[in-house]
């Protein structure tokens, strides 16, 4: 089933045909062309055709005219054994993930010599991420260790040679580097004694995988879980010895279409492409039956029968969704009182009314009811997953709003969970005590909406809100959280810089540059870290490297609050003026206009449509902010300034 | 199914494993006259074969192919048994 790619719908009956059409207009894209292109790759498809669709991504890429919307990202894929069947299947599974992935691939099995050949093509390639397809075989993990002490030599040689590698390639890797988990060896030597024997390749593999993951915790690696993978599906499924011997291939190659998926996804979430809402239909799918016609008592929900406690499941999964971040919405055809009834009378909901941050029940279609609940919570509706027990509603919504993710559902609601979460709509490369309670906060976001329509003027409404900015350095607490946000942000950030925790912990030591992280409180809650500023002091100015915000703090006047702390550090450090750099990405435009409306003067352009402003500090003067300041991060005046 | 129908089925199987938009097969073709055929497509030809036709090669019967006609053969008398 997972293996299937299950929660795809079948690719449809035409699909070469489409794919031609595609490929024909791909230097010149014609209208819809992105949601077109994502209709035909969100489909179950085989190796061969993810192939072709990577030649459509590259096609597209070299056009020229690359729709907006597409990401772009050029990733690196060396490993051990044959990688070239899986290139392609990246690059194309990328697609159905928005993302244009340039697949570089290194050499046949010598990774670690590419790592260290700083000359290599894969050193100049300008890799934006590099993806380490490691082998137990290649890793030396395969066979018995002679005695314990080789055993554990051999699985921190393992560990080491991949060091070697990442380390290797670090420099020349602009955000992320990706390394896998090997699966366990099927063929027991001693029995279930291997379990408990060190010495053997099952122990060695295992302790190998645990050190793999401790290293990824220390933010310096993206782990992808290659084990589990493997074990989900089944590891006779998934080790193929015969096309080991005969190609080097490292799996089954009938694996490479949810292996491709399973890489695109993790691409897409360090890209900041997660989904960030559930949205749920309510008959059939959060309960058995239709709280219309049956009623509170009438509907199956709960202990005492199979389809009431497969019901439940699904509920408790998305509660648990919610516990770490994912935000809930309803979207249902009905009347709102009866869409409500079970959630305020039903002894065995487990999901309540506070759980939900945009409630939709009328009889209006569907996908207008999903750009509505997209724009209560101020993000994309590309951010929206729908989960509907019926096939025609789906395929409508599918038809209407490409960019939704709809998955594909059995008939058989006890499985509604596991294709949700086999689809992987919410991978995380981080999880954090923000991204614990987002769910809340884009929730009290709703509730503040309704409280400025209540009061009418902004003004007024700013100032009952009670704010309190605290502005204060980057330390080791709060980095996790600012790295996660500098790859992830994606509207309200002026350069669209990448950093990887260490990248950012150098910066936080380099006497030259300046970091700071805002939160802001109100009495609705706290929103959390909502703003990064990285400054660098060249000449006599202090050049903005990075300025970047959470869009759920738009129109709070935080970036004056923020502006004002520039200036404060850039005066500190003996600065004349602030210069501040546009970098236009496909979804950054809204900050366009950022610099000119805080009094910024335009100081040229460059390359690739970058613009350049400058605000002198002798003409700013600063503002009366409806919101308490609490600013600890300006920093000690530069001693030779002291004077 | 005969051997012309298979033919006629592994033709529309190289035609989405080579990502041509024709392909001329006769029982005579080999690699060498497919551009698109090389080591790594035979893999992926190999593995479009046996899902599409639910049967499963050897490494040694691979090997053993010489052409398209040995495929054919190799396909019937695999679905036959």
């Amino acid at each position: 089933m997972l293996s299937d790619l299950a929660w795809l719908p079948a690719p449809s009956a035409d699909f070469r045909e489409r794919l031609r059409a595609l490929r024909a207009e791909a230097a010149q894209p014609g209208e819809a062309y992105y949601e077109r292109v994502l209709t035909l790759a969100t489909a179950a498809l085989d190796e061969n055709q993810l192939g072709q669709l990577a030649r459509l991504a590259g096609s597209v890429a070299e056009g020229g005219a690359a729709p907006a919307q597409f990401g772009r990202v050029k990733l690196g894929v060396v490993g051990d054994g044959t990688l070239s069947l899986l290139a392609p299947v990246i690059a194309g599974s990328g697609l159905r993930h928005g993302l244009l992935v340039d697949v570089v691939e290194g050499a046949y099995g010598s990774a670690v010599q590419q790592a260290m050949d700083t000359s290599g093509p894969l050193h100049r390639a300008g890799l934006d991420m590099l993806l380490v397809a490691s082998d137990v075989r290649a890793l030396g993990l395969s066979r018995a260790a002679d005695s314990l002490a080789d055993a554990e030599a051999r699985v921190a040689g393992a560990l080491a040679q991949l060091k070697m590698v990442v380390d290797g390639f670090r420099p020349s890797v602009g955000a992320a580097i990706l390394v896998q988990t090997v699966p366990p060896p099927i063929e027991p030597l001693f029995g279930s004694f291997d379990r408990v024997e060190p010495t053997s390749s099952y122990a060695m593999v295992t302790a190998f995988n645990a050190r793999l993951a401790a290293w990824a915790s220390e933010g310096q690696v993206v782990l992808l879980d290659i084990a589990r993978l493997a074990e989900t599906i089944g590891l006779e499924r998934w080790d193929a010895p015969r096309h080991w011997h005969a190609s080097k291939l490292p799996f089954a190659p009938e694996m490479a279409p949810v292996y491709g998926d399973v890489v695109a996804r993790t691409v897409a979430a360090l890209r900041g492409r997660a989904k960030k809402c559930l949205v749920l239909y309510l008959d059939n799918t959060l309960w058995g039956g239709v709280i219309g016609d049956d009623g509170v008592a009438g509907i199956q929900l709960g202990q005492g029968s199979a389809a009431g406690e497969a019901f439940l499941a699904i509920q408790q999964t998305a509660l648990e969704l919610r516990r770490r971040g994912v935000v809930l919405a309803v979207c249902s055809k009905n009347e709102e009182a009866a869409a409500l009834l079970p959630f305020r009378e039903h002894p065995e909901m487990v999901l309540k009314e506070d759980h939900i941050a945009v409630f939709q029940a009328n009889w209006t279609d569907k996908a207008a009811n999903l750009r509505a609940i997209a724009e209560t919570l101020n993000i994309g509706i590309d951010a929206l997953v729908f989960l509907d027990d019926n096939p025609a509603e789906r395929a409508q919504v599918r038809r209407e709003l490409p960019v939704v993710a709809v998955p594909e559902l059995p008939d058989e609601p006890a499985l509604y969970p596991r294709l949700l979460m086999a689809a992987g709509y919410f991978e995380a490369v981080a999880f954090t005590q923000d991204d614990r309670d987002r769910a809340a906060m884009y929730q009290a976001n709703a509730a503040r909406a309704a409280a400025v329509q209540a009061s009418g003027d902004l003004d007024s409404y700013l100032a009952s809100l009670d704010m309190v900015c605290t502005i204060r350095p980057v330390d080791a607490v709060s980095r996790p959280r600012v790295a996660q946000l500098i790859n992830k942000s994606n509207q309200f950030n002026l350069t669209t810089r990448r950093y990887t925790e260490a990248q950012v912990e150098a910066a936080e030591r380099d006497p030259d540059r300046h970091l700071a992280q805002i939160r802001l409180v109100d009495r609705f809650g706290d929103n959390g870290i909502i703003c990064v500023l990285i400054g660098e002091r060249r000449g006599d100015a202090l050049e903005i490297d990075t300025w970047l915000m959470s869009c759920r703090v738009l129109g709070r006047r935080v970036q004056e609050a923020a502006l004002d702390h520039l200036v404060r550090v850039a005066r500190t450090a003996g600065a004349r003026q602030l210069v501040g750099r546009y970098i236009p990405s496909p979804k950054n435009a809204m900050v366009a206009g950022h610099y000119a409306s805080l009094g910024f003067a335009p100081a040229g352009e460059e390359p690739g449509g970058t613009t350049v402003w400058t605000l002198d500090l002798a003409d700013y003067t600063s503002p009366e902010l409806p919101m308490v300041i609490d600013d600890t991060a300006v920093g000690a005046p530069t001693p030779e300034l002291q004077a | 199914m005969s051997s012309a129908e298979i033919l006629n089925e592994l033709r529309e199987i190289m035609i989405d494993v080579f990502d041509v938009d024709d392909l001329e097969v006769t029982p005579a073709t080999t690699a060498e006259d497919v551009e698109e055929w090389d080591s790594l497509s035979h893999v992926r030809l190999v593995v479009a074969v046996e899902r599409k036709f639910k049967i499963k090669f050897k490494n040694s019967e691979i090997e053993a192919l010489k052409s398209v006609g040995d495929l054919v053969n190799l396909i019937e008398a695999k679905t036959a048994a």
